[in-house]
């Protein structure tokens, strides 16, 4: 009870912050003058047609962009570290070498990425791949291997989840699971910022961009 | 970090083509150049370079370019391990997958050339302290046409300058080996130098290149 609260409270102070944030991509502008602002426990979906600049907004987030402009911050996290540090991105590719087995995988990420870090076994077993443990990668369907995704955000933990479009490919019951697991991530003080088209299933505030034009 | 090798290691299948291209070019080169002997040991040194060179150019297009394509690249950048270790790993993993097997096929490739055991010995000395110059030059040029979405033929013309210089020391030093009025120590000392400038300069090089390009 008392180590519940305690992360409450650390977690608490975490605010991932946005402030006239501008994108430029090929010398064309995506999207400028954006605010945002989440704490922990708290999570973000991103909305906008085809284009708008929703996986860009996670990238620039991410580190994976420079900002044409404006800033993102992050407050009361890790402060030895960066930004891209203490988050997940969970892009469209799924980063997995079809020659390693789902285990290798789950297990190299773990322990290249950095951090407090869980038992992958256990992972696996949560995301509904158990079965699949030594299976090389090229053989998961494409819902497979985006739960083997989702494994990662588990077996690492970071406090920012940055995901586009998590449930493409997941099935009734993955969804179902990926729910759960972005309910737990939230109960524990992390930060969600989705990227998506449809509902998420959880309470979250929504972000549309390209709303004005 | 040593998995990043057995990443490589596993997944080249990038290396056995460099290998088979080496290979297939010292093997044709004697049937193109005819039977002159004499000639073929003169030229011998020169073409086993030639060959390591075009071979190491052939693999290095997918050092990063797999890592982009399937997004890994993108974890890669959020890590907590330091880009330019990561980028020194992968280097090390592409050479003992890529270039390391070239070293090896030399002594039975000097056989075709009409080397002498000395003149194979001279040959793979070099390769092996030139080839490492090659990859961790070529990373350079390749974390450069990962980030302008380009592919290998913009490496070929990048990394092309890079390697002259080694290729330059690496046939002299050979050459010295077997016939040359030069000492053997001279260029190969200088070849050891454009190794070692390359493991210092190439992973900050790249690792700078993969960090500002990224778009």
């Amino acid at each position: 009870m008392m180590a519940a609260l305690q992360e409450l409270r650390t977690a608490g102070t975490m605010q991932l912050r946005g402030l006239q944030v501008r994108c430029v991509r090929g010398g064309r502008e995506v999207f400028s003058g954006l605010d945002f602002a989440i704490a922990g426990g708290e999570a973000l979906a991103v909305t906008g047609r085809n284009g708008s600049g929703k996986t860009s907004l996670l990238r620039l987030i991410a580190g994976l962009l420079a900002p044409g402009g404006g800033s993102i911050a992050i407050e009361g996290g890790d402060a030895e570290l960066t930004l891209p540090e203490q988050a997940h991105y969970l892009g469209h590719r799924d980063a997995q070498k079809p020659a390693l087995s789902v285990m290798e995988n789950l297990a190299f990420w773990r322990d290249f990425l950095g951090g407090e870090s869980a038992d992958a076994g256990e992972c696996l077993d949560r995301v509904g791949l158990s079965h699949a443990v030594d299976l090389p990668a090229a053989y998961l369907s494409a819902g497979q291997r985006r739960r083997l995704s989702l494994a990662r955000l588990l077996a690492l933990r970071r406090p920012v989840w940055l995901l586009d479009e998590p449930t493409t490919a997941l099935d009734a019951a993955g969804q179902t699971m990926f729910t759960g697991l972005m309910r737990d991530h939230l109960a524990g003080g992390g930060l969600i910022v989705a990227a998506t088209h449809g509902p998420l299933g959880i309470a979250a505030r929504e972000l549309q961009i390209g709303a004005a034009s | 970090m040593w998995r990043d090798i057995r990443i490589a290691l596993r997944v080249g299948g990038g290396a056995l083509i460099g290998v088979l291209f080496f290979l297939t070019v010292v093997v044709l080169m004697p049937f193109a150049v005819g039977p002159d002997l004499a000639l073929l040991t003169r030229l011998g040194p020169a073409i086993l370079w030639l060959g390591a060179l075009l071979a190491s150019l052939l693999t290095l297009d997918r050092l990063f370019m797999a890592d982009l394509e399937d997004g890994s690249l993108d974890l890669i950048l959020t890590s907590r391990t330091p880009l330019e270790l990561t980028c020194a790993a992968k280097a090390l993993a592409h050479w003992i997958a890529a270039g390391l097997p070239l070293v090896i096929a030399t002594p039975v490739l000097g056989l075709l050339l009409n080397l002498d055991m000395v003149a194979t010995g001279a040959v793979a000395l070099t390769l092996l302290a030139g080839t490492p110059a090659l990859t961790f030059t070529g990373m350079i040029g390749a974390a450069l046409a990962v980030t302008l979405h380009r592919g290998g033929l913009l490496l070929a013309v990048l990394v092309l300058p890079l390697a002259i210089p080694v290729l330059i020391f690496g046939v002299a030093a050979s050459q010295a080996a077997i016939t040359g009025p030069m000492t053997f120590g001279a260029p190969f000392s200088i070849l050891c130098a454009l190794s070692l400038v390359s493991f210092v300069v190439g992973p900050f090089a790249a690792a700078a290149s993969l960090r500002h390009g990224l778009d």
